[in-house]
């Protein structure tokens, strides 16, 4: 028999059981659209991040104390004091690390920003001058502050959107002076609004000296960015930083570093694996539905060949082969699911179509729409393929049954 | 590709078109053994209208499956237009139930949702013969069965009567060697069953097809030319029809 007209025969004996066909594909979409609206999600979130860690730009290398390493003693990572003013010098020396363009501390903080009757708890970054050419971050309003300001402690300080909002509403802050922490800073810069996704905007910037004197108290770094002049000689860059603090700390055995030198590619990689795991997990509980949907077809089709024994015996009296019969019943199984597969695929799609937009307008975030092409391309193959495995049973069973049930009169 | 030609060449011998030998039949369930057939020997010649006769569970139904091949016999040797039919695999013999042999059951055994003309269609489409005839073939044999006007109308909207023919359609519409009718008038109403015998002896009278009719009806058997009775898997009597029933030309046209 032609393939045309066993898939015409199919597609008949699916239509006649309308809702029965249409009930029996609800498993299988539930489960490809749980798994397009995971893996578009997954995508989108990825995205976020990844443009967020490329934002540092891919010539930069950020050196952070502490060893890298995940679980407990992440925390302890924020708290090492082996980044000091003598590793600072030394990386700064350019027989040392020959390639490095800027080079710049930062010490973190965090405190209650307050202008007159208006308090707001903020990040404090203590940074170098050099913050509008390595995170591309230049005040709309003002300016950042100079060289001259971290070499003198100034008390000047640059703040993030937000941090406008909270303190200043719609008034100048520029000029200002604010209170963090008991002491007096005086605003020379208001910073562009970043996006949700940003802690930027929630942040205010301060001479590095200025915050360990002032907020911090202490004489450590939280981490030093090294801007390289090409990104051809990022890795030589990482590696003469490495020996530059190996050296500096007396460090022989590289498994006892007590700092880490990551680049953002190396960021983004670790944050990659990390979403790609997850979203791996997520899609991988939704394909659990697909089992579940792929049995109730199986169920369904083997009621189907029970009822359906007198047209089958029909069909073989009249010359059908088994394998005629196979083909129609497998057929119908893989025509249901791959439909449902489909259907999944357009649910899913607009699913997260409608969350991105959600996602855009109301929290702001920075988020893009991705339609999984791969996904769906697995989808409808996987939809297809429990069709196959989950109908091969009840349509071996079919093309088994003997002709003579057909003169069977009950 | 070997059966086609042998086919072929078979039309020309003059030899019986059905011819058994001592055929048995044993059904084995769980080691009851039941003996429907005790050894038939029938042959039937190309162009006769034979009707089987006999009381329930006397190995007719049993009989009118192995001529047909729809089931295996046991014992004996089956031989359809001078080959024996041991030969063959199951693909082989389904070309062959499609090609040579037509069938009409009791319960018509239509494609409900299916239109008449679609049911009719229903062997070609398992066939080796090019679709572009398909319509063509079809139409004509809903046609001569007298229901142009329902040509379009689903199976499940037409009566008892019209129904079986829509069913002898189908059997004719491959222009098979023989047709097989499974008590064809047990399920209709007197005179639906009288018009469907009678279209039955017309495709023998004037077209020469042989039929093979299974009936517990004396009246119905009575249009055959011959009537073989079997009683307990045996041939009980095999006898010409003296007075044999003639179409009435009433239900056909």
């Amino acid at each position: 028999m032609k393939l045309r007209y066993s898939i015409k025969t199919a597609v008949t004996g699916l239509t006649t059981h309308k809702s029965r066909s249409a009930l029996t594909i609800v498993g299988i979409v539930i489960g490809i659209t749980s798994i397009i609206l995971v893996m578009s999600l997954g995508q989108g979130a990825q995205n976020l991040i990844l443009g967020q860690v490329k934002g540092l730009g891919a010539t930069t290398v950020i050196v952070l104390p502490g060893k890298i390493s995940f679980g407990p003693s992440m925390a302890s990572q924020t708290m090492n004091d082996s980044l000091k003013e003598k590793d600072l010098n030394l990386i700064k020396n350019k027989t040392n690390v020959p390639h490095a363009k800027y080079v710049m501390p930062m010490v973190v903080g965090a405190g209650k920003a307050v202008y007159g009757s208006n308090v707001y708890q903020v990040s404090v970054f203590g940074s170098g001058e050099l913050v509008p050419e390595i995170f591309s971050l230049n005040p709309d309003r003002g300016t950042f502050f100079s060289d001259q300001d971290v070499q003198s402690l100034s008390s000047v300080v640059v703040i993030g959107y937000k941090v406008k909002q909270h303190l200043f509403d719609g008034d100048d802050a520029v000029g200002q002076k604010i209170r963090i922490k008991n002491n007096t800073f005086k605003v020379i810069g208001v910073l562009p609004e970043k996006g949700s996704s940003s802690s930027f905007d929630d942040s205010v910037f301060m001479p590095y000296t200025t915050v360990q004197q002032y907020i911090t108290g202490t004489k450590y770094y939280s981490r030093i960015v090294v801007e390289t002049d090409t990104e051809a000689n990022l890795k030589s860059t990482v590696q003469d930083v490495t020996i530059t603090l190996r050296n500096s700390h007396n460090i022989t055995d590289p498994a006892k570093d007590d700092f880490s030198v990551t680049t953002s590619a190396d960021v983004a990689a670790t944050l990659s694996t990390i979403t790609d795991a997850l979203t791996a997990f997520l899609a991988a509980v939704a394909a659990i539905s697909l089992v579940v949907g792929g049995i109730g077809i199986m169920n369904i089709m083997l009621v189907s060949v029970t009822e359906r024994t007198r047209e089958i015996g029909l069909r073989k009296a009249i010359g059908a082969t088994g394998k005629d019969i196979l083909t129609q019943f497998l057929l119908e199984a893989v025509i249901l699911t791959a439909s449902g597969g489909i259907i999944g695929i357009i649910l899913g799609a607009s699913l997260s179509y409608v969350i991105s937009i959600i996602l855009t307008s109301v929290i702001k975030l920075d988020w893009s729409f991705v339609f999984p092409w791969s996904a769906a391309i697995l989808g409808v193959v996987v939809a297809g393929l429990v069709g196959l495995v989950f109908g091969i049973y009840p349509a071996n069973q079919a093309s088994k049954k003997s002709p003579m049930e057909a003169l069977r009169y009950e | 590709m070997k059966v086609i030609k042998y086919w072929h060449h078979q039309t020309y011998n003059p030899v019986a078109l059905i011819e058994t030998k001592n055929i048995w039949k044993v059904y084995d369930s769980e080691g009851t053994k039941t003996e429907a057939l005790r050894g038939v020997s029938i042959e039937i010649k190309k162009g006769e209208f034979v009707a089987i006769m006999g009381p329930s569970g006397s190995g007719k139904s049993t009989l009118l499956q192995i001529l047909g091949l729809l089931d295996n016999h046991t014992e004996g040797t089956y031989n359809f237009s001078g080959k024996n039919l041991g030969e063959y695999d199951q693909i082989e013999i389904a070309k062959i139930r499609n090609s040579k042999m037509g069938f009409v059951f009791q319960a018509f055994n239509l494609l409900p949702h299916e239109t008449v003309l679609q049911n009719v269609k229903l062997p070609l489409i398992y066939s080796d013969k090019p679709e572009s005839e398909w319509n063509k073939l079809a139409e004509e044999a809903v046609i001569s069965v007298g229901l142009a006007h329902r040509m379009h109308h689903l199976a499940v909207q037409l009566s008892g009567g019209e129904k079986q023919r829509v069913a002898i359609a189908r059997a004719l519409v491959t222009s098979p060697e023989v047709i097989f009718a499974d008590e064809p008038t047990g399920n209709l109403d007197s005179k639906s069953g009288q018009a469907i015998i009678e279209i039955i002896q017309k495709l023998n009278t004037e077209k020469g097809h042989t039929i093979i009719l299974i009936t517990h009806e004396t009246y119905t058997a009575e249009y055959a030319q011959r009537i073989i009775r079997l009683l307990d898997g045996q041939i009980a009597s095999d006898e010409q029809v003296t007075n044999r029933k003639t179409v009435s030309d009433k239900f056909i046209k």
